[in-house]
């Protein structure tokens, strides 16, 4: 008895030895490869949206955009972070009277990863790709005016338009100009911007390394890795351990409280264009019914809401247009929280009793909490509602394609949207002839000031409409450590410009 | 095998959802759409897909990514140089735990130390794997920055040590659940042993109760154990999806989600028929080594039931 319980023992102990022995011998490999700052230093960004491919016209997602544009392709001009618009490959433009014709001189000396200097020729290639019959990309629509691209000699290009369109340095700031020699873009890039690709393994990170022979100033920062997460709380935990240096957008509130006290991280708000809201079929009744919409615009207590999801972050909205927008109106006041007009309206209509609806909600955050609160809301005025949860995808086919549906949740990311309500085929099916022809005339105006006025008439038209109820508008925030700094704050488009960002020493 | 196959493509085809969704956005026109869906092969009749899905099967080939369009076999294989090593090595140190463990417990299961196991380890299996590695993660990475939260190096396994480093977490979380239920097994399979005619015959003819038990006692208590072992194993390779997505780890089980999420089917069928074709390997890779330990099993493969 006792010999075999003393050979256990040490059998015991020699296991707990080795083990205290790898232990040790691990924790003394601490990684050492994020500590350095300087001008020559990696920083890493940690984001929850790994892209699926490199090509943003082949369904990559939001996460290239944030990844590569700016930093690894470059437009013809460049949405800077605070909305404005400015010529990046090209040095000078000029646009013909009738406003038809754009003649664009390119940069000199510019030249792609590969080594080819830019051309003319590749800027027409890259714009005849996102217009491409092949292409995925959501922005082909808005480049539909173009007519015709000519390349008179290597650093002139003209674009002729069939109609106006004012947004068009707008909307190139979304065409990366990529080299036309390229083969494989799904997993190799040949851009002109400040980083080229160094390594990407998917499901993990992807980086970039300060391109030597770029045109433009130098970055202040050696390398970019994009750190990947599918979970906003293993993402948190990296930028508490320092495996991360700044956190792209944080998607909790919850999750704040602990950089928000702590003088190692800087917590900076800045502001959004992404649009929580309820659409609903204004095809089918009853919300075809503008007096219905109204009567639940002034039902849902949006503030509650905001403050339920976000506490103290986040901004109210009154219609479809966040405060960045030049078009912007303060509309919070139509249609306001008041829920005995609310049923004075629904009665009108000719629903004193209410009626039953069923929202699709997506699956994931905040959907599912703002369904919830929606129905507490509206059973107040007598309106109840259904939840039917689904996934990202069937709501593409359910909703964004088969428009078969009463109401739905979604967020809407972009900058500049609003002209979805001009588009009588969106799926939600808002149709007013007057919005519609303001879109338009706004797109083919001669002055950007022109443009703003008929964009905040039809602004103005749609709050009237209550052509979906917007809840509010998420707010922006950017964690990072607080040795690190000069990172975009506003992340318009989901970009994420990164050759600014510094780490000291 | 091929049952499989073709139970899992239907499967996946029931899922509401259409695999073109995932290369198209919210502003993309209806031919775009059309386009998308012509590009990835689900405007087709489900039996014109099935027919195309079992050539590529015969030929191994298990096509490509709907969505990145890389080759689904090189992405499995990138992917188990990470998931196959994290299994082994939880594995083994499962094994290191739950067996002095379970022997322990059985041996001395009218001490207070004897019984404090088993009630651990029945703890231990009920507490889910999530909620084991967000415990390490908040001790050993958040408080205590011992170990990373999660990750791998990009230099991949060219460098062990780091790589280990990186995957002590995730590995010890793999370990403890597994060696939880492992204990159970070992500590049963014991007093078996211990309560078996020929150990009592070994001591009558004068032998002690440790050297019975070594000499006796390990090979025949070892053959139910492997038996589990091989399922636990199995198991494991498939539970490497909850701990992967703790760990933010690129391994096969993320790839599996993700592939879900979007409706990858390449990438889904892909991986579910690899890790049923390992799960069989396991599972015969566990006989073998029964029939090793135990002559008894031999030469009779098909006669016992």
């Amino acid at each position: 008895m006792t010999a075999l319980s003393a050979r256990a023992h040490r059998t015991h102990r020699s296991v707990l030895k080795a083990t205290t022995a790898a232990m040790l011998l691990l924790m003394g490999v601490a990684p050492a490869l994020s500590a350095e700052g300087g001008p020559d230093a990696t920083i890493s960004i940690g984001s929850l949206y790994e892209p699926q491919n490199l090509d943003n016209t082949a369904g990559a997602g939001q996460g290239i955009n944030e990844a590569f544009n700016g930093n690894v392709y470059e437009a013809l001009f460049r949405l800077n972070d605070d909305g404005s618009v400015s010529p990046s490959l090209v040095k000078d433009y000029t646009v013909s009277d009738d406003g038809l014709t754009y003649t664009f001189t390119l940069q000199p000396g510019v030249t792609f990863h590969s080594g080819d200097p830019l051309t003319s020729a590749d800027v027409k290639w890259s714009i005849e790709r996102v217009t491409s019959p092949d292409s995925k990309s959501s922005r082909k629509n808005s480049l539909k005016p173009i007519a015709s691209i000519e390349t008179p000699d290597d650093a002139t290009v003209v674009i002729k338009l069939s109609s106006r369109s004012i947004s068009l340095p707008y909307n190139l700031s979304y065409v990366w100009v990529i080299n036309d020699a390229a083969k494989d873009l799904q997993s190799t890039e040949d851009g002109t911007g400040p980083y080229a690709l160094d390594g990407w393994q998917r499901g993990s990170q992807l980086a970039v390394k300060r391109f030597d022979k770029y045109w433009g100033p130098k970055p202040e920062n050696g390398e970019v890795v994009f750190k990947y997460f599918t979970e906003a709380t293993a993402l948190n935990n990296a930028l508490l351990t320092g495996a991360v240096d700044v956190i792209t957008s944080v998607q909790s509130p919850d999750s704040l409280a602990q950089f928000k006290d702590n003088p190692d991280f800087t917590v900076a708000e800045g502001k959004s264009t992404t649009k929580l809201l309820l659409a609903y079929n204004d095809r089918v009744a009853p919300f075809d019914n503008v007096k219905v919409r109204k009567a639940l615009a002034r039902a849902v207590d949006d503030k509650k809401l905001l403050e339920a999801v976000w506490g103290e972050y986040g901004t109210l909205i009154g219609s479809f247009v966040p405060p960045t927008d030049p078009w912007y109106v303060d509309l919070t006041k139509v249609d306001a929280y008041d829920p005995e007009s609310a049923k004075a309206l629904l009665a009108e209509a000719g629903y004193p009793d209410g009626f039953t609806f069923t929202i699709d909600t997506p699956n994931y955050d905040p959907h599912p909490l703002a369904a919830q609160f929606l129905q507490g809301e509206l059973a107040k005025v007598g309106v109840k509602i259904v939840i039917n949860v689904i996934t990202a995808n069937e709501w593409y086919t359910k909703i964004y394609k088969a428009h078969d549906f009463q109401a739905t949740l979604q967020e809407h990311v972009n900058h500049r949207d609003i002209v979805f309500y001009g588009n009588p085929d969106f799926y939600w099916g808002y149709n007013n002839p007057k919005v519609v022809d303001l879109i338009k005339a706004s797109e083919e105006a001669k002055t950007v000031d022109e443009q703003t006025e008929k964009l905040k008439e039809a602004n103005i038209q749609i709050a009237e409409d209550a052509a979906s109820n917007w809840l509010y508008l998420y707010p922006q925030i950017v964690v990072s450590k607080t040795s690190v700094s000069g990172y975009p704050l506003n992340g318009l488009n989901s970009q994420f410009f990164a050759y600014g960002i510094k780490k000291a020493d | 095998m091929l049952i499989a196959a073709a139970v899992l493509f239907l499967l996946l085809r029931l899922l509401p959802g259409d695999p073109a969704n995932a290369l198209v956005s919210v502003g993309a026109d209806p031919e775009q759409i059309e386009a998308a869906r012509r590009q990835v092969g689900s405007d087709l009749p489900l039996a014109a897909q099935f027919v195309r899905y079992l050539g590529q099967l015969g030929s191994f080939d298990l096509g490509a990514s709907f969505v990145s369009g890389v080759p689904v076999l090189d992405e499995i294989g990138r992917r188990l140089t990470l998931t196959l090593p994290l299994t082994a090595l939880a594995f083994i140190c499962a094994i290191l735990l739950a067996v002095p463990l379970g022997i322990l417990a059985a041996v001395k299961r009218d001490r207070w130390y004897g019984n404090l196991i088993s009630v651990i380890s029945q703890l231990g299996v009920a507490i889910p794997v999530f909620w084991i590695g967000i415990l390490l993660v908040t001790a050993f990475a958040v408080k205590l920055r011992l170990f990373p939260s999660g990750g791998f190096p990009t230099s991949g396994w060219r460098d062990p040590l780091m790589a280990l480093h990186q995957l002590a977490l995730p590995i010890l979380t793999i370990a403890l659940v597994m060696s939880a239920s492992l204990i159970r097994y070992v500590r049963s399979a014991t007093l078996d042993v211990i309560g078996s005619d020929y150990l009592r015959t070994a001591r009558a003819l004068g032998a002690g109760y440790g050297e019975a038990l070594i000499r006796h006692g390990i090979r025949n208590g070892a053959v139910p154990v492997i038996s589990i072992l091989g399922i636990e194993l199995a198991s494991t390779l498939l539970g490497a999806v909850v701990v992967e997505r703790v760990f933010s780890l690129p391994g096969l089980g993320s790839m599996l989600l993700g592939g879900i999420e979007q409706r990858d089917y390449p990438s889904v069928q892909g991986v579910l028929f690899i890790s049923t074709l390992l799960v069989l390997l396991v599972g015969f890779a566990a006989d073998i080594v029964q029939r090793l330990i135990d002559p008894r099993l031999r030469g009779q493969s098909g006669g016992r039931s």
